[in-house]
């Protein structure tokens, strides 16, 4: 079995499982947040329903906070009296849901974390199951603290030598995107394995299993390894078990990728399928610059923004809109003098929270407003006006970009 | 379940479920406000469209991307009466089931169906019945248990009435 199988048939307690079989699994952490849990806290408490495990159930408030609509405001307000009235923890404006599940010990590897946002399928960077639901299947587990899967097919990801200095795992995520398209991993689980990743940092670990979801994934994963052990510590007292693949795990298709060639890849307008190297659109102008959200706003983006960035300035005619993913991560920035770099070259820092990725909140696009931006999703009408242009790329490219107004591979910047 | 109506419009592939409900159309999560939001960004005649017939066509990848439930609730609440598309992304289909809206999967729908045809349409065994052009397709079937779900009215209703 490979790891998703394994996971998968524990907390189902089954010995084996197969490919389209039919499971109940056994949950080990939920949660919902202010955008998608007030669809189902009304009927939750009509119905009288009490939660399985408060330890279990999480909440969160990271969508567009502080809020710019009232109704966002009314949807904070439940989610907050939500946590109080089930005695939940409620984490409020501390950052995004995907940022703080790992951070506060949320995610163990091995185990199954399920949440009513689709990029959950985050947590496969730390070698645990994890998959977004809906808002009533959420109320369902809430509930009862299980859900009926089905198990996926498996698609796997050789990634073989390792990315070249300023080539990150987001742009392997993109260039995966132009192999699968957008639906091509629908329903199935997408195995990443290989020197290249071995090496990667846990970060841009997390922005390729953020990404399968792009490409339909039920979840992404990487075996843990002593990175994520070294992570864990001090964030976890409970004991975990790194599943690994076996040696002769089935796979529906494995994919041979050399890491080594890989080039900064941007996806344009439309679908993250339309990935390109940086050089087939290198020169095109845009406004708008997007550095942050879960797929792109840790540490290692900052740290790379800021190395491109120091001494130089954003140019004039963009605004870089900078969010860190959480209130540590923001600290850290700080303490590392990289906020400040930032700011001098001209860029906007704002609060941990999710901004305009989902075009819900600061820094929406206006008419023919064309964006470059470190987030996952870029069809149409996504970050605001149905005629803006979003053009997805790494942290890296973000800030180049940012630099000299239009589209810039960052190699030429070092 | 049978359900018998006109076929209002069809929708292109990968048709997203943020397209399908967005952020900005939404100023309140009720049924009218998710009602006005649906398929604004894609299709702003799609209310008035509906007023055609209750059945909805959509292509492949229908309802990727984000887990918002808002998505398939408004197309109910704006009164899709029955989805047909040539395949679902993994999470509309669940949120679809979930909340009752009835949904089909036919991977060949598009070669059966043209706007303002009627259709007869049985969900537990799968069956479309062109009325208007009297040619026949299967949709997948669903394994019982969603039926169940997605006809009696949602998964909530289901624990209720299982309690
Ligand atoms: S940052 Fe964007 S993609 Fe991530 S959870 Fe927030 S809105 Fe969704």
């Amino acid at each position: 079995m490979n790891i998703t199988e394994k996971i998968l048939a524990k907390a189902a307690g089954l010995d084996k499982v197969e490919p389209d079989q039919i499971i109940e699994v056994a949950v080990d952490r939920a949660f919902t947040h202010e955008k998608l849990g007030p669809l189902f806290f009304k009927k939750f408490r009509e119905m009288g329903l009490t939660i399985w495990d408060t330890k279990r159930a999480i909440l969160f408030v990271d969508h567009g906070v502080p809020p710019s609509k009232v109704m966002d405001a009314d949807l904070i307000t439940e989610t907050v009296k939500f946590g109080e009235d089930y005695n939940l923890t409620c984490y409020n404006a501390e950052g995004i849901s995907h940022q703080l599940m790992p951070e506060k010990g949320n995610v163990l590897p091995g185990r199954v974390v399920v949440g009513t946002d689709s990029h959950t399928c985050t947590y496969g960077a730390f070698g645990a199951f994890s998959t977004g639901i809906g808002s009533t299947e959420m109320a369902w587990i809430f509930n009862k603290g299980r859900i009926w899967m089905k198990v996926p097919h498996a698609l796997l990801f050789k990634v073989s030598g390792e990315l070249a200095p300023f080539v990150m795992g987001k742009d392997l995520a993109l260039h995966i995107m132009s192999l699968t398209g957008a639906d091509g991993a629908n329903y199935k689980t997408m195995e990443f394995t290989g020197s290249a990743i071995k090496v990667m940092e846990l970060d841009s670990r997390m922005s390729l299993c953020n990404m399968a979801v792009e490409a339909g994934a039920k979840n992404g994963i990487i075996e843990a390894d002593e990175k994520v052990v070294e992570f864990l510590k001090g964030r976890t007292d409970e004991a975990y078990e790194i599943v690994k693949s076996d040696p002769d795990a089935a796979y529906e298709k494995v994919y041979e990728i050399d890491g080594s060639k890989l080039e900064p890849t941007v996806a344009c307008p439309g679908s993250s399928e339309n990935s390109v190297p940086v050089g087939d659109v290198e020169g095109t102008p845009f406004t708008r610059a997007l550095l942050g959200t879960c797929t792109n706003g840790r540490m290692e983006d900052f740290r790379i923004g800021a190395k491109i960035l120091k001494g130089r300035k954003i140019h004039p005619k963009v605004r870089l809109q900078v969010i860190p993913a959480s209130k540590d991560i923001f600290s850290q920035c700080i303490k590392e003098g990289i906020v400040q770099t930032f700011l001098d070259a001209g860029a906007i820092w704002c609060n941990p929270n999710c901004g305009p990725c989902a075009g819900g909140h600061y820094g929406l696009l206006g008419q023919d407003e064309v964006c470059v931006s470190s987030s996952n999703r870029n069809m149409k009408g996504r970050m605001g006006d149905p005629s803006s242009k979003v053009y997805l790329a790494s942290s890296a490219t973000v800030v180049a970009s940012a630099i000299n107004g239009k589209i810039t591979d960052p190699r030429s910047l070092v | 379940m049978i359900i018998k109506d006109k076929v209002f419009e069809i929708y292109p592939d990968n048709i997203s479920a943020e397209q399908i409900a967005h952020t900005k159309h939404v100023n309140s999560l009720t049924p009218e406000g998710l009602a006005v939001a649906a398929m604004k960004d894609v299709d702003p005649d799609f209310l008035k469209k509906l007023g055609n017939g209750k059945i909805m066509i959509g292509g492949s990848n229908f309802g990727c991307n984000s887990s918002r439930e808002w998505a398939p609730s408004a197309l109910m609440y704006a009164g899709v009466e029955l989805l047909i598309a040539q395949s679902f992304s993994r999470i509309f289909f669940r949120n679809a089931i979930n909340i009752g809206l009835p949904i089909l999967e036919s991977p060949e729908i598009n070669e059966y169906v043209s706007v303002g045809d009627e259709l007869e349409v049985d969900l537990s065994t799968g069956e479309i019945k062109n009325i208007t052009t009297g040619k026949k397709t299967q949709g997948t079937i669903l394994p019982a248990f969603l039926l169940k779900i997605m006809t009696s009215g949602g998964l909530l209703e289901t624990l209720d009435a299982e309690r």
